[in-house]
């Protein structure tokens, strides 16, 4: 895997169906993510989420209840959230318990912002190194969070 | 927002990293002297510098005849920064979704009288 990926997961106490609505209904939205949130939860659907004067479009990408909930978002404004103008959110809910759920995020696709897709390509497929000496580091921040 | 995407951009390619270890490990550098040490070519190790350049993320001085590259550490740090803050931000919000879910989950659980 080569890009910038931020993963980070959660256990909450409550089941995948709660933990589910929380992450996909926009009057819950607006409580965690942006202040505005114009989203219908459905493939393929096109919507906008901001903070003030900030914000983007968004289209939908997985929607499999209450397991997976996927979009691009072009935060930046601007137009069609497509690979190259936009970062890809990624939840991933999976029940340990009638009542305990864990939840998954990964957000990727900040480095391939304003990228040329030819060069992105090219690199990527001669070198497949991970991160270097230094990057190691820099990698070791997105350690996993230790479940409470 | 702009320049972390200018940061992405340049960190993010995993030739450019390997470019980036060698300024890391090195201290200052010449061009061909990286050429001899990836497996990739001169013309590529020269567009790599431009972009790394451009981040910030290294500095160039005229030593001579060469020109030799250094790390700017405090670009670097900037980076790790802006890194470690889009982690933070996800803990927050999922801690918030975290929050929201256990609250809703108690209040149902009340109503149902359990």
């Amino acid at each position: 895997m080569s890009g910038l990926v931020i993963d980070r997961e959660v256990l909450i106490e409550a089941p995948a169906e709660v933990v589910w609505r929380t992450i996909t209904e926009p009057d819950q939205i607006t409580r965690w993510f942006a202040d505005r949130v114009d989203l219908v939860v459905e493939p393929g659907a096109h919507g906008y989420m901001g903070f003030g004067e900030q914000g983007g479009p968004v289209v939908v990408e997985v929607v499999d209840p209450p397991t997976r909930f996927s979009f691009r978002w072009n935060n930046s404004g601007g137009g069609e959230p497509v690979v190259g103008s936009s970062v890809l959110v990624e939840f991933t809910l999976t029940p340990e318990s009638d009542e305990r759920t864990r939840l998954r995020v990964v957000e990727s696709g900040h480095e391939s912002l304003d990228w040329p897709d030819a060069e992105k390509e090219r690199y990527t497929g001669e070198h497949q190194d991970g991160w270097g000496t230094f990057l190691d580091r820099l990698a070791a921040l997105f350690g996993k969070r230790q479940p409470e | 927002m702009q320049a972390d995407d200018e940061l992405w951009s340049a960190i993010a390619d995993p030739s450019r990293r390997r470019v980036l270890d060698l300024l890391v490990g090195n201290g200052e550098v010449s061009a061909s002297w990286l050429a001899g040490r990836v497996p990739f070519s001169r013309q590529a190790v020269s567009k790599h510098l431009v972009v790394l350049e451009r981040a910030g993320l290294i500095s160039r001085r005229k030593l001579g005849r060469e020109v030799l590259y250094q790390v700017e550490a405090d670009r670097l740090d900037q980076a790790t920064r802006a890194m470690t803050e889009l982690a933070a931000q996800w803990d927050r919000r999922l801690d918030a979704i975290k929050r929201l879910a256990e609250t809703a989950h108690a209040e149902a659980k009340k109503k149902r009288g359990l």
